[in-house]
């Protein structure tokens, strides 16, 4: 960014509020945890779009999504990415984070002066989203979930492939393989990475439906699916590959697959004891958040003169940051347990 | 090491103990016999002396990577195992070399033990040649290794399955092959999986039998006749073997302790040649048994100084012949055993038979079990009468039948993040009773909830956070639990003046208020219970 002018001085543009983050001189707050009059929404995730906010301002590629997490009769309005709209005194816009369809980080600038509210981000190739674009500005609103160098992401073609392999090896001595994972996003990437490898079907819990339906609706090229409930009683799953929510894990709907072995799809499962603490025989290290190396080169493509970092390691990764030589420091938000990935 | 290291992989993403079983077979077959007897020394447990420090280890990942101190420490907190810390940070690293391959044999007696001869720098050049050299997976066993950590998640019980599968003999016998000391070496791996069976040095223990915990109602038993009725003692659990001359006591964790209690290994040479004794090491004192602290001042001493050995006199109390004559007893049934062995000890009073309790019904008996903690047992073990004496842990024929644990409420005070496996949840838990208006800690407890409380409590113990110091947070002082102990002892050590032993959580008191807790006074009334 031009260095030449310093907006260090001026009131934040965005503030930390009991409702969330709000940006007073739009008038309007960004993914708010209370319902407010005005949301702006980066994407469909439940800890960031809520229901109950009266009007909401979110992408066009997200709207669908939206649409089920709030309710079908809220009032939203959309932006194709990269479409600009005056809001009070301030110009936002959304711009791909190639996190989940639709994802976007918001883009605010007010008097000369650019914030950049990432919301949540990868940085790694995903065939069911548009990929992020790198938005230079002066302060840059980061997310840290994981913000530790332990996490680091191999490539989704490759943990797609071990994934496949693991479905075989199962196939092959008759027994289901049960994969968790969390029901937007996480669900459909496997299935898009899949269907570049095979074209068998994959048998998806209830909760998945909907969605997989609604990324179809949307081009996303995924595994042909058939519903668990769909299938006729006493049918055996010997063989089968079955995508679940992690709620499903445990539960009597799992007795149906007989023997089975479980995995887990997540970033989560870079820590051998997070997969052995929660019983999973198989952990797939993929994530939809951007790893550490992802968080550093990010920081550094904005431009940024300032960094503010939330969600999970916000205050190591700003300690970091600053040791580097940046102005960084992690905003206070209400802590949410671990983030769902 | 790649075998080792997807042998590991394996057993290490499978629940299933087939699963492992075959995993575990199949390495055995495949891996050249000296390698697998290195294989194994880690799967039963053994481990190297640390052949470096764990700050040398730290420190040259710093180096390499550029991590601060700061945030090395905030990442080990979050993952809580020190290898896998360093294995995953050095997966940043470009790794210039393609990986060789070294059979594991020879990465120890080559490559790690001469480690300890070489200087720092050495050392160091070493191992960052290897960290550089290996993939991920293989880095951290090697770190495993160079910590003296290395342990596999495997019982016994599979491992003894799988040699006996690839030897062709009876479980029984690999077990018993297995006891004792041993180095790990072609030949002795060799020999284990041998099928010829004339083998056997004098000093080998006879695997133990264990007793499961009584979980249905004794009445299930069937008729009481039918059973020996013995306490549980609380002790250590030996066996006493004198064999051609040569006295060994064995703990049952097949660790040689024949040191530690010389009155007992002394009186031992006065028995016959030839005879195996199971049964219980004990602090012990005119013919009745002291409470387990008193054992445990004897077992944390460096040397046995007189004053010790009058401090916490020890005996060993007898409850089964083994061997008689040099002639293996385990295949009789018990009944006859124990004629024989209290017709033995008539001559050997040095050795006191643990009594038979007598009781006319299981109602009486469970009557009698409340003197449990007055006698300083631990509760009954019942033992059918025609049973042979067995390996392991095997349903049906032994039972412990423990008497209910103490109980407290106490509040959560502060939450530590776990070790080991437990990583980046807070798992490990303060509780503190009421003195006066304090609270004050007096116990950690970490085990007892579920994986789906612990992630709960987790989340409430962020949102309730008052201070943080270093890893540990306090809380504030809102959720009771039910902790459940074995005993309670006074300590000066301690700032309420008293430990637990064994505590855990029972349950989460959700129902209950903090200042439904209990207070430290009630606590202490338990110390005049015998505990
Ligand atoms: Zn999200
Ligand atoms: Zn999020």
């Amino acid at each position: 960014m031009d260095a030449s002018v310093s907006f260090q001085a001026r009131r934040p543009l965005v503030t930390v509020t009991p409702h969330g983050l709000y940006c007073e001189p739009g008038g309007f707050h960004i993914d708010p945890w209370r319902p407010v009059e005005r949301a702006l929404i980066t994407h469909a995730h439940g800890d960031h779009a809520r229901s109950g906010h009266q009007r909401y301002l979110g992408t066009r590629a997200g709207e669908a999504l939206l649409r089920r997490r709030v309710g079908a009769d809220s009032h939203i309005d959309t932006l194709e990415y990269g479409e600009s709209l005056k809001l009070g005194d301030v110009t936002v816009s959304f711009h791909p984070a190639g996190h989940v369809l639709g994802s976007a980080q918001v883009r605010l600038e007010h008097q000369g002066e650019v914030w950049v509210v990432s919301g949540d981000y990868k940085r790694a190739a995903d065939p069911t989203c548009a990929p992020f674009e790198v938005v230079r500005c002066h302060t840059f609103i980061t997310e840290a979930t994981f913000g530790l160098p332990i996490f680091r992401w191999d490539d989704a073609r490759e943990v797609a492939e071990d994934m496949l392999r693991w479905w075989d090896a199962n196939r092959a001595v008759g027994r289901s393989a049960v994969l968790f994972c969390y029901a937007l996003g996480k669900a459909q990437r496997i299935l898009a990475e899949l269907a570049r490898l095979t074209d068998r079907t994959a048998f998806i819990h209830g909760a998945l439906h909907g969605l997989v339906e609604a990324y179809r609706g949307a081009g996303v090229k995924m595994l042909p699916t058939q519903l668990v409930s769909e299938v006729e009683k006493g049918t055996s799953f010997a063989g089968a590959l079955v995508l679940a929510p992690p709620s499903a894990g445990g539960s009597t709907w799992m007795r149906r697959f007989g023997e089975a072995e479980t995995g887990f799809a997540s970033g989560w499962m870079r820590v051998r004891g997070n997969r052995r603490r929660r019983g999973f025989d198989r952990g797939f290290v993929l994530s939809d958040h951007a790893d550490w190396p992802a968080l550093l080169r990010t920081v550094a493509d904005t431009g940024a003169e300032r960094v503010l970092t939330t969600h999970g390691s916000a205050e190591p990764l700003a300690r970091y940051l600053r040791e580097q030589g940046v102005d960084a420091s992690p905003l206070a938000t209400p802590f949410e347990g671990e983030a769902e990935d | 090491m790649r075998r080792l290291a997807d042998l590991y992989e394996r057993l290490d993403q499978t629940t299933s103990t087939n699963a492992k079983v075959e995993a575990l077979t199949r390495y055995f077959q495949e891996a050249p016999p000296e390698d697998a007897a290195w294989a194994l020394y880690f799967l039963t447990g053994q481990k190297l002396k640390r052949l470096l420090t764990t700050k040398l280890l730290v420190g040259w990942t710093q180096e390499l990577t550029g991590i601060p101190d700061w945030l090395f420490a905030e990442v080990y907190a979050s993952v809580g195992d020190l290898a896998e810390v360093i294995a995953l940070l050095l997966d940043n690293l470009e790794r210039p070399s393609a990986p060789e391959e070294l059979p594991l044999s020879l990465w120890l007696t080559q490559r790690l033990m001469p480690l300890r001869a070489l200087d720092v720098t050495a050392q160091r050049e070493q191992v960052v040649s290897w960290w550089r050299s290996m993939p991920r997976r293989e880095v951290f066993l090697l770190n495993k290794m160079l910590t003296g950590e290395l342990r596999v998640g495997v019982s016994s019980t599979l491992v003894v399955r799988a040699l006996a599968k690839v030897a062709g003999l009876p479980a029984p016998d690999v077990a018993h092959r297995l006891m004792g000391t041993w180095t790990p070496s072609k030949e002795f791996f060799q020999q284990l999986v041998s099928p010829d069976v004339s083998d056997g040095h004098h000093s080998r223990p006879y695997p133990f039998y264990l007793a499961s915990p009584l979980e249905q109602p004794p009445e299930s038993l069937g008729d009481l006749s039918e059973w020996l009725v013995e306490w549980k003692w609380d002790g250590i659990r030996g066996q006493l073997i004198h064999r051609r001359g040569d006295v060994y006591l064995w703990s049952r964790g097949e660790e040689l302790i024949t040191d530690r209690f010389p009155e007992i290994t002394d009186a031992a040479k006065a028995l016959p040649e030839g005879t195996v004794l199971d049964g219980e090491v004990l602090a012990y004192e005119d013919g009745k048994p002291l409470p387990f602290a008193r054992l445990q001042r004897r077992i944390g001493r460096q040397k046995l100084t007189p004053r010790v050995l009058a401090e916490a006199p020890a005996a060993f109390i007898a409850y089964d012949l083994l061997e008689q004559d040099g002639q293996d007893l385990r295949a009789l049934p018990l009944r006859e055993r124990r004629e024989r062995l209290a017709a033995l000890l008539k001559h050997h009073p040095a050795f006191p038979l643990s009594p038979a309790v007598e009781a006319s019904s299981w109602e009486a008996l469970a009557h009698t079990r409340s003197e449990a903690r007055e006698r300083n047992v631990e509760g009954f073990m019942l033992k059918r009468s025609s049973s042979a004496y067995l390996t392991g842990r095997k349903r049906g024929d032994w039972w412990k039948w423990k008497i209910d644990p103490f109980t407290v409420d106490a509040v959560l005070l502060y939450a530590h993040p776990g070790h080991g496996r437990r990583s980046s949840l807070y798992t490990d838990y303060t509780f503190a009773v009421w003195n006066g208006t304090d609270l004050l800690p007096v116990t950690k407890a970490y085990s007892g909830l579920t994986d789906e409380e612990i992630g709960r409590l987790d989340r409430w113990i962020r949102a309730h956070t008052r201070e943080k110091f270093g890893p540990v947070r306090s809380v504030e002082p809102e959720q009771v639990f039910e902790l459940h102990f074995e005993g309670i002892q006074k300590s000066p050590r301690h700032k309420s003046g008293v430990a637990l032993r064994f505590p855990r959580i029972a349950r989460w008191r959700t129902d209950k208020k903090p200042g439904d807790a209990d207070s430290l006074d009630s606590l202490k009334e338990l110390l005049h219970a015998g505990a």
